[in-house]
């Protein structure tokens, strides 16, 4: 006999547990498409000799924060910004006229990690550097980053939560349904007893039972999703350009499926454990 | 082969049995005697394990059964067959499966089981109503179900609790004379009773028990009140 109701309860766990794999997955390709592009950039005075800027480049490049540091000089500088205004006649025109090249020369900095851009942008609040640099532009994105950070680490422990919640309950409502089953069972569980059957002989039946409930959870919650990611997983495309939820899912399905069956077996042998444990006087 | 040694167990403060001594030995045939709440079923209860003593040691063989561990109890239970008033049989189950249930448990293979059964039916008179569920026999067919699963594993000894207490005269007589006959071909036979007519009958040595005491231990000994 299986209960509608412990499967109902597995099965939400399950999905909820699952929904945390993918959030995850969706909030690393999120922040990961974000920090792609944040940076700090640092806008040197006109005035500042190249080989300079050169040596600040070579020197944040040794700081083990530092990813990568991109160097736009003046030239390049005024390249990129006539490219980008090239269909815009009056500034291109406007630029033309200038004799002299208005454009700051400048080091594009990325981390590896979002939260190390305050200890970059602290090194480069430094009096030796101040000579040469015009302005930093991390004060604007820093607000941004951070908010970003604490959004996707509270998620993340909101989802821990909610699923080491929904275990708790499965376990004590898997737990439940076997115990009614043992208590059914009483009589032949003591005629087992009696006639010398081993522990593991008389436990056996209902680990199995648990291990059960287990896998048609499983079964059934990658059944569910299947079609949930299929139909959100479009809309998703539009927030986060390269993700492609989908794909992903389908890619990973079995890894996803055997995480699931792990972790519903895993509920039903503990339930089931429990259970046996303090019901089952053998 | 059965040692109580100086046993006392206590329920909750309640004292079912107080510094009972007595030995069994291989191919006796027991009675132990005594009103309802005497203190037999708590002596059968220590015997195959399902209580521990409060004091005193119980040791059946090699088996000081006090002491064993729950993954130990099916070993000293496999050498001990029960019977018990309500039969306990499984009403899922027809009367072979029963028997051979017993034998199930212990894992031994098929053919083994097959041929055991079979005897062992034929001992208790059942061989014809093996496909039979247990609903579908009397009362002393039922018990003699029972014997037949308590004795399938060839045990060393066969313990009866209460065997006759919902079984009719004739049954009584009946069962009794099993148990005998079983006792004759070499297994030790306890009998819990306070059916006194069955202990003369069975005229065995006896074991009086008053108040979780034993107030007299005699062979060949006849049960009055």
């Amino acid at each position: 006999m299986i209960s509608v109701a412990t499967l109902t309860v597995m099965l939400l766990a399950l999905i909820v547990f699952s929904s945390l794999i993918i959030f995850n997955v969706v909030a690393a390709s999120a922040l990961n498409s974000i920090q792609e592009k944040i940076d700090i950039s640092v806008y040197f005075k006109t005035s500042s000799p190249e080989d300079e800027i050169l040596r600040i480049k070579r020197s944040l490049e040794e700081l083990d924060e530092v990813k990568s540091v991109e160097y736009v000089s003046r030239d390049r500088a005024l390249e990129i910004f006539k490219e980008r205004h090239i269909e815009d006649a009056t500034i291109t025109q406007a630029v033309e006229e200038l004799a002299d090249n208005p454009l700051s020369a400048s080091l594009n900095i990325k981390a590896d990690d979002p939260d190390q851009y305050s200890l970059i942008a602290s090194y480069l609040d430094n009096s030796a550097l101040e000579e040469y640099v015009e302005k930093v532009s991390y004060a604007q994105n820093q607000v941004v980053i951070d908010r970003l950070a604490s959004i996707i680490s509270v998620s993340r422990q909101a989802g821990v939560l909610l699923t080491v919640a929904l275990a708790v309950v499965a376990i004590l409502v898997v737990f439940n349904t076997i115990l009614l089953a043992i208590y059914s069972n009483k009589e032949g569980i003591e005629i087992m007893r009696l006639v010398g059957a081993s522990n593991m002989f008389i436990r056996g039946p209902y680990i199995v039972e648990g291990v059960i409930y287990g896998t048609i959870a499983a079964v059934l919650s990658t059944a569910i999703m299947l079609p949930v990611i299929y139909f959100i997983s479009p809309y998703l495309k539009v927030f986060i350009p390269g993700m492609d939820l989908m794909g992903y899912f389908l890619n990973n399905i079995f890894t996803l499926f055997s995480y699931q069956l792990l972790f519903g077996i895993g509920i039903g042998i503990i339930s089931s454990l429990i259970a046996v444990r303090r019901y089952l006087k053998v | 082969m059965i040692n109580f040694q100086d046993v006392s167990k206590n329920y909750n403060g309640y004292q079912a049995l107080i510094d009972i001594t007595f030995k069994i030995v291989p191919q006796e045939f027991v009675s132990l005697v005594g009103r309802s709440g005497a203190g037999k079923s708590t002596i059968v209860k220590l015997l195959i394990g399902e209580d521990k003593p409060t004091k005193g040691r119980v040791t059946f063989g090699h088996y000081d059964v006090g002491k064993l561990k729950s993954n130990q109890l099916p070993q000293l239970r496999r050498h001990i067959g029960t019977v018990f008033q309500d039969f306990k049989l499984l009403p899922t189950k027809n009367v072979y499966e029963n028997v051979a249930f017993a034998l199930e448990v212990a894992g031994k293979p098929e053919r083994e089981i097959n041929d055991f059964v079979r005897e062992v039916l034929d001992l208790v008179d059942l061989g014809s109503k093996a496909k039979n569920f247990i609903h579908e026999l009397s009362g002393g067919e039922k018990q003699r179900v029972a014997i037949a699963r308590a004795m399938v594993n060839r045990p060393d000894v066969v313990v009866a609790d209460e065997p006759t207490g919902n079984l009719d005269p004739f049954n009584t007589s009946a069962i009794i004379n099993l148990l005998t006959k079983i006792n004759e071909l070499g297994t030790t036979v306890i009998l819990a009773t306070h059916n006194k007519d069955i202990v003369n009958q069975a005229g065995r040595r006896v074991i009086l028990i008053e108040n979780g005491r034993i107030v007299r231990d005699e062979e060949r000994g006849k049960y009055s009140l």
